[in-house]
C-alpha cells in the first residue's frame, strides 16, 4: 500500500492519541520500523498488520477509525495541502462532488505511483447523489465518507452521508445535500500556498 | 452583423482577459478579470500603450504596427505595479474597426493569482490555469515529501558512515577513520605525534582463556587508551591487537614519553575476566610529523612501526621514538615481531 496511505493513518494516530501510542502500535505490529515514509510503497501485509494493531490499540472497529482518518485528512491544519488540493475541485460542494470522478487521476498526476480506486458520482435528483467507490483499498469508502463530511464543513454545506451498501462490488455512499450555503465554511485562497 | 457590445459580452464569458481597441489604440472595453486587476482608475478610453508596455516584438511602435502583428504572439508588461507580464494575441476587427486582443498571464500566473487575489471565477471554465495551479501545488507537496525523505536518508547515510568508521568491538575508530584523520591533519599542515601501540602477551590470553576473554581484554584496553588520552586525540584499532594513537599538536617528547609509560603501566594492571586474571603488556613507538618536511601518511606509519619494533627488540613493555638509526638496525627489513 502506498506510503501516503500508511502515513495518513500514522499522522491521524500520532496527532489524536500521541506518539507514544503510535510507537506502541508499531511495536505490536512487529514490522521492525516505527515510521512509514510517505514516498515509498509498502507491501500490503505490512499495512494490514499496522491497521490491525491500530484497531486493537484504539479498541474501536477499524472501519470507524478509517472514517475519522478521512475527516482528519481534511480538517487538520497539519495536512492543509490535501484540503487545498481537494478545494481545487470546485467552487462549491456540488462542483466538488462532481470533481470526485477525476480524483484518482488527479492523485496520479501528483504522485505517479499512487493508485486510488475509481470513484463515480451519480446524481439521482437535485441534491441527491450516490458515490460509487470501486474496490481495491480496504476501507476506501469509509475514508471517503470522512473526507466528504469534512469537505462539507469546509464549503459550509449541510449534508447527510450514509454508507448504503454495495452495488456490483462497489461501496455506495449516499449523499443528501440539505443546504449548500449552510455556514460560512473556510476560505480558499488560490494563491495562498507558499511555493 | 454583431455589435461591439454583443462581442464584448460574449468575450467576457470565454476570454475574461480580452481588450477591444479602436483604430487609435484606445480601449473600448475589456474583460472582467482585467477589470479586477486594473486597480482604481478605469481603463476605458485610455491608450492601450499607456497601460501595456509591449516588449516583443520590438519593431511594434504604433497602433498600425500592432495591427500588423495579427495572429502572432505578443509579450506585454503592465506599466503600473506590480508590472505583471502577460502574453497576448491580436485579431483585427472586421472593416478596420480596431482590434481584439486576448491576454493571458503565461508563466507569471502564479504571482498574478497572489498579487490580484484571483479565484477560479476569474478564469474561463475551459482555461487550464486552475488545473495548472493544482498541479504546481500537488507537485510541490510531493516534492516536499520527497525532500524530507532525502533528508532522512542523508541522516541515515551519515549514521551508517559513522558506523563504518568505528571498530564495532571496541567503539574506537577503525583503520579507515585513522587514515581520514591522518590525511586531514597532513593536508591542513598541523603538527601531531603518531604512536603505534602493540599489545604483548595478548595471544596467550586468547589461547589460554578463549576469544571471549580476548574480546573483553580488547574492550578494557580501549577504555584505558581513551582514559589516558585527551578528547581531541584519535585512538584507533587498526588490527587484532594493534592500535594507533594520534596526538594533535602534542610535540613535547617528555610529555609523550610520560603518556606512553602511564599507558603501558595501566595496561599491565591485571584484568579480570570472570574468575580469570588476564595479564598483558604493550610496546609503543612514536614519531612526530615534524620529523618530515613534507609529512606523508604511509611514511609516518612506517616510522612509528620502526620505533615500535625497536621497543620490542629492547625488551617489550617499552616506548621508543623513531630515530633514523633504528631503521638501519631493523633487519631483515620491515618484518615485525608479534
Amino acid at each position: 500500500m502506498h506510503g501516503l496511505i500508511n502515513r495518513a493513518v500514522q499522522a491521524f494516530v500520532t496527532s489524536t492519541y500521541g506518539s507514544k501510542r503510535w510507537n506502541e502500535i508499531m511495536d505490536a505490529s512487529e514490522l521492525g520500523f516505527s515510521e512509514f515514509e510517505a514516498m515509498l510503497v509498502y507491501p500490503e501485509d505490512q499495512s494490514m498488520r499496522m491497521m490491525r494493531a491500530v484497531e486493537r490499540s484504539l479498541e474501536r472497529p477499524l472501519l470507524e477509525i478509517l472514517e475519522d482518518v478521512g475527516t482528519f485528512l481534511v480538517s487538520n491544519p497539519q495536512v492543509e495541502a490535501l484540503r487545498r488540493l481537494l478545494r481545487f475541485g470546485g467552487v462549491n460542494y456540488v462542483e466538488f462532488l462532481h470533481s470526485l470522478d477525476d480524483l484518482p487521476d488527479r492523485a496520479r498526476l501528483a504522485v505517479s505511483d499512487l493508485h486510488l480506486p475509481g470513484l463515480e458520482l451519480i446524481e439521482q435528483a437535485p441534491g441527491q447523489f450516490e458515490l460509487l467507490c470501486q474496490p481495491g483499498v480496504p476501507g476506501y469508502a469509509q475514508v471517503m465518507t470522512g473526507v466528504l463530511r469534512a469537505m462539507a464543513d469546509d464549503y459550509g454545506a449541510l449534508v447527510i452521508l450514509d454508507l448504503a451498501g454495495t452495488q456490483d462490488g462497489a461501496d455506495v455512499i449516499s449523499i443528501t445535500l440539505i443546504e449548500s450555503e449552510f455556514s460560512e465554511g473556510r476560505t480558499f485562497d488560490l494563491g495562498a500556498h507558499p511555493l | 452583423m454583431m455589435s461591439l457590445q454583443d462581442l464584448s459580452a460574449m468575450a467576457d464569458q470565454i476570454c475574461p482577459m480580452h481588450v477591444i481597441i479602436d483604430t487609435d489604440g484606445k480601449l473600448q472595453s475589456y474583460g472582467p478579470t482585467l477589470d479586477k486587476i486594473r486597480g482604481e482608475d478605469s481603463w476605458e478610453g485610455r491608450s492601450f500603450f499607456d497601460i501595456f508596455d509591449l516588449q516583443r516584438p520590438r519593431w511594434v511602435k504604433t497602433v498600425d504596427d500592432l495591427m500588423e502583428t495579427a495572429g502572432s504572439k505578443l509579450h506585454f508588461q503592465l506599466r503600473s505595479a506590480p508590472h505583471t507580464r502577460m502574453k497576448g494575441v491580436l485579431v483585427p476587427l472586421p472593416a478596420g474597426k480596431g482590434g481584439f486582443i486576448n491576454l493571458s498571464f503565461g508563466i507569471s500566473v502564479l504571482d498574478a493569482v497572489r498579487d490580484f487575489d484571483l479565484t477560479s471565477q476569474d478564469f474561463s471554465p475551459t482555461d487550464l490555469t486552475i488545473e495548472m495551479l493544482y498541479l504546481v501545488e500537488a507537485k510541490s507537496a510531493a516534492m516536499e515529501a520527497s525532500r524530507q525523505l532525502n533528508l532522512r536518508l542523508q541522516g541515515a547515510k551519515i549514521a551508517a558512515e559513522e558506523q563504518a568508521f568505528t571498530d564495532t568491538l571496541t567503539g574506537l575508530k577503525n583503520r579507515r577513520a585513522m587514515d581520514h584523520v591522518l590525511n586531514r591533519l597532513i593536508n591542513s599542515g598541523r603538527d601531531f605525534a603518531l604512536m603505534h601501540v602493540d599489545l604483548d602477551f595478548f595471544k596467550q590470553v586468547n589461547d589460554t582463556y578463549g576469544h571471549a576473554a580476548g574480546d573483553a581484554v580488547l574492550q578494557r584496553v580501549a577504555a584505558i587508551m581513551v582514559d589516558c588520552t585527551r578528547k581531541s586525540d584519535t585512538v584507533a584499532r587498526i588490527g587484532g591487537d594493534e592500535f594507533v594513537l594520534i596526538f594533535e599538536g602534542l610535540m613535547d617528547i617528555g610529555r609523550l614519553s610520560e603518556l606512553a609509560q602511564r599507558l603501558i603501566q595501566r595496561l599491565e594492571d591485571p584484568m579480570m575476566y570472570g574468575a580469570q586474571t588476564c595479564r598483558i603488556s604493550a610496546s609503543a613507538g612514536t614519531t612526530l610529523s615534524s620529523s618530515m618536511s613534507q609529512p606523508d601518511a604511509a611514511q609516518l606509519l612506517h616510522q612509528a612501526d620502526v620505533a615500535l619494533y625497536g621497543a620490542k627488540r629492547a625488551g617489550r613493555a617499552r616506548h621508543m621514538f623513531f630515530a633514523p638509526h633504528l631503521e638501519a638496525e631493523m633487519a631483515p627489513p620491515s618484518s615485525k615481531s608479534a
